[in-house]
């Protein structure tokens, strides 16, 4: 640690002004900062600030997120071993997974960071961190047969579009991961759904099988065209095909554990996302239409597609989400509704949980204005009555 | 008036087409700029009528301006444009009828372009008829010119077309990992090239920008 920070400290001159490397200033700042808190104070007023800053509160996130990474590299494997019939251990598994996610991984840091680190130095602001996170999330929500080229274009469009353009970090209206797999979606629907893209057919570094058209879908697509899924603990597990993080639910609940106990998730949001989605899905299996999808038992609803990752990293990021305390119960509580509505309803997307997400982040000011102007009335009210 | 093509005329007309763009400054006529733009060849048609259209529409106006009677100006004004939309609808149907079917109700509703009656209140009803067609002709391009834009991005991205001729859509590019952007051939995305256009135009001519 001590020798890190020597070692910052003697190269750091070269980033300031006239310093030789001055052009990469930002990305200097934006690693300094994310290796060591700054002891930067503020200069006017009383200000108490957390030990806590918005660069450690991304790193919380991601550990988060490992557990349910590292399941999808394994699942990854899983599921090419299962389909082209080849025997594999465990590490054999975990070893594919691995080398066939974590290019996209890498594709998603270089292209979005390396946007965040030209419109820092463009602005002549330090580099904000709120893509720590999106960068980690972009590929586990990707099918792994999505091309890479494919991940840099909508990132790229994410990150300008959905983020810079809007002000940057914390200013975004959507949440930037799920802009991205909108726009891989709609661009490219041949490459984000279908049966075709769910299990890779190829070998890796001699690692696995290549096989032409692996057919693989998803327990939610069966269940849109042919029949409902039987309940089992694959699902829970995630050893179904689907996006490379989101099959787990077990993975999933230990990255909700850590983002609650580090208190940077809000509990009211994801509980009422989980009610939402269950007290719909038993709705539509009371008195929904005669289809498979709607006659699906709610708590596999819960289960599969990526219900559980939106309800426990999408639907909870602080920026998109609302922000009073009663306006998280509502919020949430429609992701979960709008979700299964989606899935049973519409005829064309076997998945719902994205574009309700995005569809409640339009409307999460909305009802964090109606809580407000609530307790105002609320509260002018009282005063009036006690008059 | 000065002579035909004194500095003055000539800035009424080359001043929409760039600087006072009615599509990327005014932000005017954008619903037809989403609606028409997915294939080349219809934008070029429907940048070319609504020129025709604002042109000769204006110097009408410009003609006939003095005996108008103030309260029943819009009346008159709808009337003038809405023969010509109906001229210029049949002409397309009896000599490029493919076109007119691609632009469909298009063509009628650019009795509703923004910038048409923009001109004829703002320009025709103050001005001699020849500075009256220039500006026509002027805003007519610029809002083709935006088209034009527009629908060559998204027909080579998302077609892989341009004109209809296949410009990207090859075995060879196929193999390569190259496909068709579907989302260009919707109309959100057009809304968002045009934004791109304007994002350009302002980052270029720091004088259009919003002073805080």
């Amino acid at each position: 640690m001590k020798a890190l920070r020597n070692y910052l400290d003697k190269i750091k001159p070269n980033f300031e002004e006239g310093g030789k490397y001055h052009a990469f200033r930002s990305v200097f700042d934006g690693f300094e900062t994310f290796l060591f808190v700054p002891n930067t104070t503020s200069k006017t007023g009383t200000h108490i600030h957390d030990a806590i800053d918005s660069k450690r509160i991304m790193s919380f996130v991601v550990i988060a997120l490992m557990p349910a990474l590292l399941f999808g590299m394994y699942n990854v494997g899983y599921q090419h071993y299962h389909a082209t019939g080849v025997e594999g251990s465990f590490w054999e598994m975990f070893g594919y997974g691995f080398l066939a996610v974590l290019p996209k991984i890498i594709v998603s840091y270089v292209v979005g960071l390396g946007i965040e680190f030209v419109v820092a130095q463009w602005k002549k602001e330090e580099i904000q961190e709120g893509f720590l996170v999106s960068g980690m999330l972009i590929p586990m929500i990707v099918p792994v047969d999505c091309p890479l080229w494919m991940l840099a274009v909508a990132t790229a469009f994410s990150v300008i579009f959905a983020k810079e353009v809007f002000g940057g970090t914390g200013m975004n209206i959507f949440n930037p991961a799920l802009i991205t797999r909108a726009f891989l979606f709609f661009a490219y629907p041949t490459k984000m759904s279908g049966d075709t893209v769910w299990v890779s057919g190829d070998s890796i570094f001699g690692l696995g099988k290549t096989v032409d058209g692996l057919t693989a879908a998803t327990p939610l697509g069966i269940a849109k065209v042919a029949e409902c899924p039987e309940f089992s603990w694959d699902m829970v597990t995630g050893l179904i095909p689907g996006s490379i993080g989101e099959t787990s639910v077990i993975a999933i609940a230990i990255g909700a554990v850590i983002l609650l106990w580090s208190g940077v998730a809000s509990w009211k949001t994801m509980l009422s996302v989980f009610v939402g989605g269950a007290l719909m899905g038993w709705i539509f299996n009371t008195i929904g239409p005669d289809t498979y999808i709607a006659q699906m038992p709610w708590y596999e609803h819960l289960c599969l597609g990526g219900f559980c990752f939106g309800a426990v990293f999408m639907a909870t990021d602080p920026v998109t989400s609302s922000r009073t305390e009663n306006g998280k119960f509502v919020y949430g509580f429609l992701i979960g509704a709008m979700a299964i509505i989606i899935r049973v309803l519409n005829p064309g997307y076997p998945e719902g949980m994205m574009l309700a997400i995005l569809l409640m982040n339009i409307f999460a000011p909305l009802i964090d204005y109606v809580v407000v102007q609530n307790n105002i009335s609320r509260r002018a009210k009282r005063a009036m009555s006690n008059k | 008036m000065g002579s035909l093509f004194s500095s003055k005329n000539k800035e009424v007309f080359s001043t929409p087409i760039s600087m006072n763009n009615p599509v990327t400054v005014q932000v005017l006529g954008i619903c037809s700029a989403l609606a028409v733009t997915s294939k080349l060849e219809p934008a070029i048609v429907m940048g070319l009528s609504v020129t025709i259209i604002t042109a000769f529409s204006n110097v009408v106006i410009s003609l006939i301006r003095k005996t108008i009677p103030n309260r029943i100006r819009i009346i008159v004004q709808l009337v003038v444009v809405a023969a010509l939309v109906t001229i210029v609808s049949e002409v397309l149907k009896a000599f490029a009828y493919d076109v007119s079917v691609q632009l469909s109700v298009y063509v009628g509703l650019i009795i509703t372009n923004c910038i048409l009656m923009g001109r004829l209140e703002a320009f025709a009803m103050a001005n001699g008829p020849w500075e009256s067609c220039l500006d026509g002709l002027g805003n007519g391009l610029g809002y083709a010119k935006i088209l034009v834009i527009v629908a060559f991005i998204r027909e080579l991205l998302g077609s892989g077309t341009l004109l209809g001729i296949n410009i990207l859509n090859y075995d060879a590019i196929k193999e390569a990992g190259y496909v068709n952007n579907g989302l260009m051939l919707m109309p959100p995305m057009a809304l968002i090239i045009v934004a791109c256009l304007i994002w350009y135009q302002r980052a270029k001519h720091p004088e259009l920008q919003d002073k805080e």
